[in-house]
């Protein structure tokens, strides 16, 4: 018994390991000019359309029209829709379906709202708000339960792109301005999708910092927080074009579960199975200075790494002199539906869709956006500066 | 309540509907005195959708929790099962039958083996169907970048939005498995075995129940109910989404519908009528919160606070009947 | 519960026993072989010593679930209380080193605390932990969101965080010994006392099965509810380390409880109580934190990891329930 017992233990392991030797190889995404290379990347993504990958890159270098300090008003390359069939006069009862408020992205993301709609003033009579908390079918019903509220115009942050896309065509059916930002849905009923220009674009910007910053030929390691969340899965499609086109010899791609504590634990691993780790990149903040610290503990030089806009990153890249830089998903976004909904209301023209500009956080910028008053885990690019309750309300 | 002691101890109505009718009152009240609504259609109808995908679960669950056991895997079976349909159908009506049936088939194949784990390995059926939820993470998570498949339109127009009034098909499809499940309990051979199971296995193998058997049907139905509950949200959804189920919290939550419906986490006292009634209490809570816009986490608080108090309500009587 | 009930067992097989330790020792040695194998330098004492001491949090998670386990209860609160005590604690200490001893203090007395609720809502209003410790989950996770507005504020001291993330520099033999194991090594040493003297006896007795015990006269509420009280203070401990290794956030406890009690399980401690050892408990947690090294040194896919976990999981308990139904 006991025999058989420890023999099916070691089967059971060896197949473990086996399963780790037959890691597939890096194989070309369709249509990409990826080379072939061994990289270590991984199957491309299914999230993966070149089409808006190609778009997005394009973004990056794109004029904005629109007021030059205030970028959530801004708009690249803007294709104006025209909004007279909602003419109406005032004040509204505007509507909010949120996906989430699970995360210190959407928290602040959402005191910037609040605050716009106080911003607004008395234009706004009635500002409804429902947490879906991050449930597809708490949303669906939600939006569905708005319908009857007599909303002027219904803002919707939909928890998942696909899934939410019948709820909202049954809202745009309804006959009120329905406004979408943050991620997107499958169909074109909405008035405007409001959104920045997008993962393909933050994580292409952190891939290719990464890789043309480190020693030519170093190992990377890509830390991801969890698999199946398309706006995350965009970011490492991009990554992994990046690092392909770059032959960076990805060694890692890990999930972390945005957990501080499992992140050091997988650095930590991959530092010593390494030797050196030349490159970090990560598909979001959240754990970025808790992999700066598993270097740090481990007595090693911080590596090329990308970063968020969160503070206490911005903080450690400042106070280390990491070499770091921190492509963004501007928080200001949750300004501009509010925005959007007032100008559909009064009938004038929006872009359809209203791609907001995305900044980058470089060595050459970093003070401009740090501000040591304000809490560890604030967003730098809250847009927030000049509405009220500034700064109290984000602390 | 001095009513309900007339009826037969073996079943009595559980006090979770005087609760609800309570929370229904009382919300009704507050939300029109905030300037709301709490009766009209559309809050209505989400109510009831909200009820109906988490009641699916929960009525499966009591099953295995009146046998002794539990399942932890529901949450994960719901994903697997949503996939599973939406991928087959693939957007034709055509598919949908053989898809319903592939979907259930799959559930109840997880259900089967967690009954087999728990009564012929042994395991404990924390661990069991712990690990076997692990089991179907790793599949998920490793198969799936997000949303998969198309739920065939003719689905996704009945069972996803139909509606007789304000009363969704969804809602009359939880009632007819309450019911068939309710029949089962109270009217058939494996209703009475499951409850002698879950009260004192010992007593029940002496006296010719065959335990194990019971049990492996129990995890079956569970898984099925589960599976149904992925199908139901596969119309709601339009597509499959293999984060579905864990974001929804359907483990916990049935759980917590289960104990709040007056069914002993222990086995072998409850019923799936209560179980109803605790999903329409926590759907009724979402709902006021809702209207009066409570924070979220606030609600979670409170809904902590309600699965204690609920509880220990209960045992309470419980042991006031065993003082008598 | 009922589910944890069914124990076939003889009343003469419950005493702990060194054997059921023995399919656990095995897989920890094939573990230690594996990573031997791909990573020598892993077993060198500075890299041995770094990862106990960022194993210690789980391992003294897992001992305090132990005690609540083998009296035959469940602590489900534990990851929601770690959570919360990381946020309480950066809030409180607000990146102030002078305040860092005193809310270490307030820590561990919320632990108790908890613990103590956690008991008594168990013992005296007679809920099942299960619920008891699921409902004081969601009211702990609810009410931190609540009280932080939704994101962490303030910051942990250095000196807050030594206890986590610094070490002993310059031991002969060792190198470096983290203050987390050292931490690890002075409680766990008090835990195995505890399990030998009188209370341990009654805690096993209790779990073992409350009527007798309660007729032999032990005070079975009490001794339970010591139990919770010996668990939330082990979360508040684990809390402290983990909050020193990695800093605040609200991911610091996500996961835990289920952490801390498939480890007790594969320690060879029988859900429903009565049978296991706190040293076996601790092993679990340590061959868990193993295979997850070894995921990551062999580089399994982070998506199939799951898998693998649960597979070793449910092939290492069916392993143990077998062999003592056999007997």
């Amino acid at each position: 018994m006991k025999r058989r017992m420890a023999a099916t233990a070691a089967l059971l392991l060896v197949s473990l390991v086996g399963c780790a030797t037959d890691e597939p190889a890096a194989t070309p995404s369709d249509g990409s000019s990826a080379p072939p290379a061994g990289a270590g990347t991984g199957e491309q993504s299914k999230f993966f359309v070149q089409a808006d990958y190609d778009n997005e890159l394009a973004l990056l270098d794109a004029a904005p029209t629109g007021p030059a300090d205030k970028p959530w008003e801004q708009v690249l390359n803007p294709k104006m829709v025209d909004t007279a069939k909602f003419k109406k006069d005032g004040p509204y009862k505007i509507c909010f379906s949120n996906a989430a408020l699970n995360n210190p992205w959407r928290q602040v993301g959402f005191k910037t709202m609040q605050a716009e709609v106080e911003a607004q003033g008395d234009r706004i009579s009635e500002f409804v708000h429902v947490d879906a908390e991050g449930k597809d079918q708490k949303q669906i019903a939600d939006i569905n339960d708005l319908l009857g509220k007599g909303c002027d115009a219904l803002i919707v942050s939909p928890n998942t792109t696909a899934t939410l896309t019948p709820a909202v065509t049954a809202a745009c059916d309804a006959g009120l301005p329905v406004i979408v930002f943050d991620r997107g849905v499958d169909t074109d009923c909405p008035v405007t999708f409001i959104n920045p220009i997008g993962g393909y674009g933050f994580g292409h910007v952190g891939a290719e910092f990464v890789s043309q910053q480190m020693k030519p030929g170093g190992k990377v390691l890509a830390l991801r927080i969890l698999p199946g969340v398309d706006v995350l899965e965009t970011r490492w499609s991009a990554a992994k074009v990046a690092f392909d086109k770059a032959q960076v010899d990805v060694v890692g791609v890990e999930f972390t579960d945005g957990d501080p504590a499992k992140t050091k634990k997988i650095v930590n691993d991959y530092i010593q199975r390494h030797g050196t780790i030349d490159g970090v990149w990560m598909d979001a903040g959240a754990v970025a200075v808790a992999a700066v610290e598993a270097f740090q503990d481990a007595g090693q030089p911080v590596p090329p790494i990308n970063g968020e806009d969160q503070l206490d990153f911005l903080k450690m890249w400042k106070d280390e002199g990491l070499t770091a830089i921190a492509p963004t998903y501007p928080t200001y976004q949750w300004r501009t539906p509010i925005i959007a909904a007032l100008r559909i209301l009064d009938g004038q023209q929006v872009s359809d869709p209203w791609k907001l500009p995305q900044p980058t956080i470089t060595q050459e910028n970093l003070d401009s956006y740090l501000d040591p008053n304000m809490p560890p885990l604030h967003y730098a690019m809250c847009g927030c500066t000049d509405l009220p309750g500034y700064p109290q309300r984000w602390k | 309540m001095s009513l309900l002691s007339l009826r037969p101890a073996r079943r009595p109505v559980p006090g979770v509907f005087v609760a609800l009718t309570i929370t229904l009152a009382l919300g009704w009240l507050i939300v029109m005195i905030d300037g709301g609504q709490l009766f009209n259609q559309s809050t209505t109808v989400s109510l009831l959708h909200v009820a109906a995908g988490l009641g699916l679960v929960a009525v499966g669950q009591t099953l295995v929790i009146l046998g002794g056991s539990l399942d932890l895997s529901v949450a994960y079976v719901i994903s697997l099962s949503t996939l599973v349909a939406a991928e087959t159908m693939n957007g034709s009506d055509g598919a949908l039958l053989p898809a319903v049936a592939l979907a259930l088939t799959v559930s109840a194949a997880v259900g089967l083996l967690n009954g087999l784990l728990v009564t012929r390995l042994r395991i404990n059926a924390f661990i069991a169907t712990l690990g076997v939820g692990l089991l179907l993470k790793g599949y998920l998570d490793n198969g799936y970048d997000g949303p998969a498949g198309s739920t065939s339109p003719g689905l996704v127009q009945s069972l996803g939005y139909q509606r007789i009034g304000p009363v969704p098909l969804s809602f009359l499809l939880l009632l007819a498995v309450t019911g068939a499940c309710w029949f089962a309990l109270a009217r058939t051979r494996f209703g009475h075995h499951l409850v002698a199971v879950g009260g004192d296995p010992e007593v029940a193998r002496l006296s010719g129940v065959r335990n194990d058997r019971v049990l492996v049907i129990a995890h079956v139905l569970c898984s099925l109910c589960a599976g149904l509950a992925g199908i139901y949200l596969a119309s709601r959804l339009g597509s499959g989404a293999p984060r579905v189920g864990t974001e929804g919290l359907y483990d916990l939550e049935s759980i917590a519908a289960v104990v709040i419906g007056g069914t002993a986490l222990a086995g072998g006292r409850g019923g799936v009528l209560g179980t109803l009634g605790g999903v329409l209490l926590l759907a009724s809570i979402d709902a006021i919160f809702n209207q009066l816009e409570v924070d979220a986490f606030f609600k979670q608080v409170i809904r902590g606070a309600i699965i204690i108090a609920a509880v220990a309500v209960y045992a309470r009587r419980a042991m006031r009947k065993a003082a008598v | 519960m009922q589910l944890v009930k069914r124990r076939p067992l003889p009343p003469q097989l419950t005493r702990v026993r060194a054997g059921g330790l023995l399919p656990l020792l095995a897989i920890l040695a094939v573990l230690l072989v594996l990573v031997a194998v791909r990573q020598p330098d892993f077993l060198a004492p500075a890299s041995l010593m770094s990862f106990l001491g960022r194993s210690a949090p789980i391992i003294l998670l897992a001992a305090g679930q132990y005690f609540v386990i083998v009296s035959g209860e469940f602590d489900l609160s534990v990851g929601s209380l770690v959570t919360a005590q990381v946020v309480v604690a950066a809030r409180l200490i607000d990146s102030d080193p002078s305040r860092t001893w005193p809310v270490v203090l307030v820590l561990l007395a919320g632990g108790v605390l908890v613990g103590l609720v956690n008991g008594l809502i168990t013992t005296r209003l007679r809920v099942p932990s299960f619920i008891t410790t699921l409902g004081m989950f969601l009211i702990l996770v609810g009410a931190v969101y609540l009280w932080s507005n939704g994101a962490p504020k303030g910051g942990l001291s250095e000196e807050f965080r030594r206890f986590g993330r610094r070490a002993f520099e310059d031991v002969p033999v060792f190198g470096r010994v983290p203050y987390a194991l050292v931490v690890l090594l002075v409680l766990a040493t008090l835990a195995v006392l505890l399990m030998r003297s009188d209370f341990g006896r009654i805690l096993v007795a209790v779990g073992d099965n409350a009527r007798t015990a309660e007729l032999s006269g032990a005070r079975v509420r009490r001794t339970r509810t010591i139990a919770f009280m010996l668990s939330g203070l082990a979360a508040a401990v684990a809390a402290i380390l983990i909050g020193g290794y990695s800093g605040v956030s609200f991911q610091a406890g996500a996961g835990l409880e289920f952490g801390a009690i498939t480890a007790v399980v594969l320690g060879g401690v029988a859900l429903g109580g009565g049978r296991g050892s706190v040293v076996g408990a601790m092993l679990g947690a340590l061959t868990l934190e193993l295979l997850f090294t070894l995921m990551n040194f062999y580089g399994v896919s982070g998506a199939l990891r799951p898998t693998v976990q649960g597979a070793i999981i449910l092939f290492a308990v069916a392993v143990s329930s077998r062999r003592s139904t056999s007997r």
